[in-house]
């Protein structure tokens, strides 16, 4: 065999139009329409089985509303009060619902890499001519915006579900009245779900870049989601917004209290539960009132027996009209980050470390 | 042209160098077979001119200066990596359409046809096609991308004979149709392989690797002209191979093998015999002895007509 020369055009090299980004749409379509598709299963499963049980809770809610209302049959009312708190328990405090944009991350974004370092197909995958950081990019973004949508579009059916839980004046009738802030609902309402699925998403793909295998990469998918979750709700949530401060003893239930502390003459006095010598020469009569819902006794009960001899009460608290500023500052915040991973996730890919 | 060129390149995984100061032109127009034992580091070699790794020491370019990795170097390359990574699910037509959508350019008829004469179903899975079936999918694959540098690593390990003489035609038939376009220009091929025998036939150029270093590299012929082998009687083999520049010594009982630089037309010692030597006895001589080597010099790897080997030990 005779060598051939091969004339170089360096010219053209040098013009050489990138493939158009639009060839990945069939791309990304074609190999991820099934998990798509079960995303959407899933989703659609949950959201059939949350409208059928939101019924029953709307029916209970409707139930005792018009039971409790004034004048107020004083065994019917309890009745459906009660009926309103038993239907649906194991969903009140969130569920499984929590463990959804996990789950999804989980199992769409991790194994995004990870299957194809697994097996070897990024070698097939990488060195075609649409080059692998932007085959990455053009995989990543419109999955995330996908399934972002997808669970937006899902949380409207969470939305609704809650919706009794968190009417203003419940207190009133004797309901249970949560603060929107609640922890463990906070992020399946307003913009939260959508925007914990996309973290988690963001989070599965860079822990598949970077474990390479599918399994492990879905269990620290999961763990570190968790982790996320938990350091979100505990330590930052708190403090997106500095809390108003009050004296009033009438606090909402919808607010969310955050610390209260006690005054005496303008000088901070304790927080919390007063010492036992202040309670026993102040409040006498042994344990004020009976237990609130965290199992403390009330604070206006407190305030009874300390407000008289000079106590004044400080409460810094979250108020409940602040809870859509929380769900954008949560939001955004999640975006930045699911966009900050996703673009360590294609630049790890740009460096190639095989 | 050089379609891979590099230059004290080195690869280091954790603490080891599966490359180590790598320096190799190889010239376009050849089928070039880069030869060595598991663990030579030819398959980060191939790697790292493909852009899926990112050298750790010097550089790589590929098509006459492309950086490896480059949009322009993907271009120019299709790359057919060890054990026939495919997408198992997808159809041998979703793997043309694949493909297609990925590169600038594809011969969407060409590869039909081709697979229309493999017998290979369109329809049918990636994963259900058998190991050959496989290979010719992926060679298909890369050749209807128009590649200016096929590169090939290990293709024939996971083959049946048939599947590997079946393969390897189909490569030379690409190449000699790829020259047949003119202005296209041909194809090169570079093939990594540890299967010496199969080489024989089709690789007209070859690189030596091993230890993670290119130990010889050279045009077959102008290396089978530069080298032959010396039978004598063994009692005078370390006295003759004094005078000698010997790569590999062999000793029986009584006759002496010793694969030696030199051409046709040395003389040779009374009582000894000069042999031609093939293509796989030369490399299994230089892979027995890692110290020696058989390289171009540098001016001649810029110019990327590596005619004569410069000698060295």
């Amino acid at each position: 065999m005779t060598a051939l020369s091969v004339s170089a055009r360096p010219e053209e090299d040098a013009s050489l139009r990138p493939v158009p980004w639009r060839r990945m749409g069939w791309v990304t379509w074609r190999q991820h329409r099934s998990t798509l598709a079960w995303v959407v299963v899933f989703l659609g499963a949950l959201a059939v089985g949350l409208l059928l049980t939101g019924h029953q809770l709307h029916q209970a809610y409707v139930t005792a509303v018009a039971a409790c209302r004034p004048p107020a049959n004083s065994l019917t009312c309890p009745n459906a009060t009660i009926a309103f708190d038993g239907t649906n328990g194991f969903l009140a405090n969130g569920g499984i619902l929590q463990a959804t944009p996990a789950l999804i991350g989980a199992f769409a974004g991790a194994p995004l890499l990870a299957r194809e370092l697994e097996t070897g197909t990024f070698r097939y995958a990488w060195t075609q001519g649409f080059g692998p950081w932007r085959w990455a990019l053009a995989k990543l973004v419109p999955l995330a915006v996908l399934l972002a949508t997808a669970a937006g579009v899902f949380s409207l059916v969470l939305n609704w579900y809650y919706q009794p839980y968190f009417v203003a004046a419940n207190q009133n009738l004797g309901l249970e009245e949560l603060t929107p802030f609640y922890p463990a609902l906070f992020g399946l309402r307003g913009i939260g779900f959508a925007a914990w699925t996309l973290v988690a998403f963001a989070i599965g793909s860079l822990a598949g870049m970077l474990i390479r295998r599918v399994v492990p990469a879905i269990a620290a998918t999961i763990f570190a989601y968790a982790a996320l979750a938990f350091a979100a709700g505990g330590w930052l949530r708190p403090h997106y917004l500095s809390p108003a401060v009050t004296t009033s003893l009438n606090i909402p239930g919808s607010a969310w209290v955050q610390n209260q502390w006690w005054t005496k003459n303008g000088k901070f006095a304790f927080s919390g539960w007063p010492p036992d010598s202040l309670f026993e020469r102040y409040c006498p009569k042994g344990p004020p009132g009976p237990a609130g819902p965290n199992g403390k006794p009330k604070a206006v009960s407190l305030a009874e027996c300390l407000t008289p001899h000079g106590y004044t009460q400080w409460t810094s608290f979250q108020p409940a009209s602040r809870f859509w500023p929380f769900q954008w500052i949560e939001g955004g915040w999640l975006l930045v980050l699911s966009a900050l991973l996703i673009a360590v996730t294609v630049w790890l890919v740009r460096r190639r470390a095989t | 042209m050089n379609v891979i060129e590099s230059r004290g390149l080195g690869k280091r995984y954790h603490s080891t160098w599966a490359l180590r100061e790598c320096t190799v032109a190889i010239p376009a127009g050849h089928v070039a077979a880069l030869v060595g034992p598991n663990g030579a580091g030819k398959t980060t070699l191939l790697n790292l001119a493909t852009g899926l790794a990112a050298p750790s020491a010097g550089g790589v370019t590929v098509l006459g200066g492309r950086p490896a990795g480059s949009p322009a170097a993907l271009d120019g390359i299709a790359f057919v990596a060890q054990d026939m990574p495919m997408y198992k699910n997808l159809s041998a037509r979703d793997m043309l359409h694949l493909t297609r959508n990925l590169n600038r350019r594809f011969d969407q008829q060409y590869a039909e046809t081709r697979l229309g004469e493999l017998g290979i179903p369109l329809k049918r899975k990636a994963g259900k096609l058998s190991g050959g079936q496989q290979a010719q999918l992926a060679l298909t694959l890369a050749l209807a991308r128009r590649p200016r540098l096929l590169v090939l690593d290990e293709p024939m390990a996971m083959l049946d004979p048939i599947a590997r003489h079946d393969f390897m035609a189909s490569v030379m038939t690409a190449m000699v149709e790829g020259k047949g376009e003119g202005e296209e220009g041909g194809v090169s091929v570079v093939l990594s392989s540890h299967v010496l025998a199969e080489l024989e036939r089709v690789a007209d150029y070859l690189i030596l690797m091993s230890r993670g270093r290119v130990q010889v590299a050279g045009e077959v012929d102008d290396l089978l002209a530069s080298h032959r082998m010396l039978t004598g009687p063994a009692a005078e083999a370390d006295r003759y191979a004094e005078r000698l520049s010997v790569v590999h010594a062999r000793r029986g009982e009584a006759q002496a093998h010793l694969l030696v630089r030199g051409t046709a037309d040395d003389p040779v010692a009374p009582g000894w015999e000069a042999h031609p030597v093939g293509l796989e006895e030369l490399a299994l001589a230089y892979l027995r002895e890692p110290a020696a080597a058989a390289l171009p010099g540098p001016d001649r790897a810029r110019r990327g007509n590596a005619s004569q080997p410069e000698v060295s030990r």
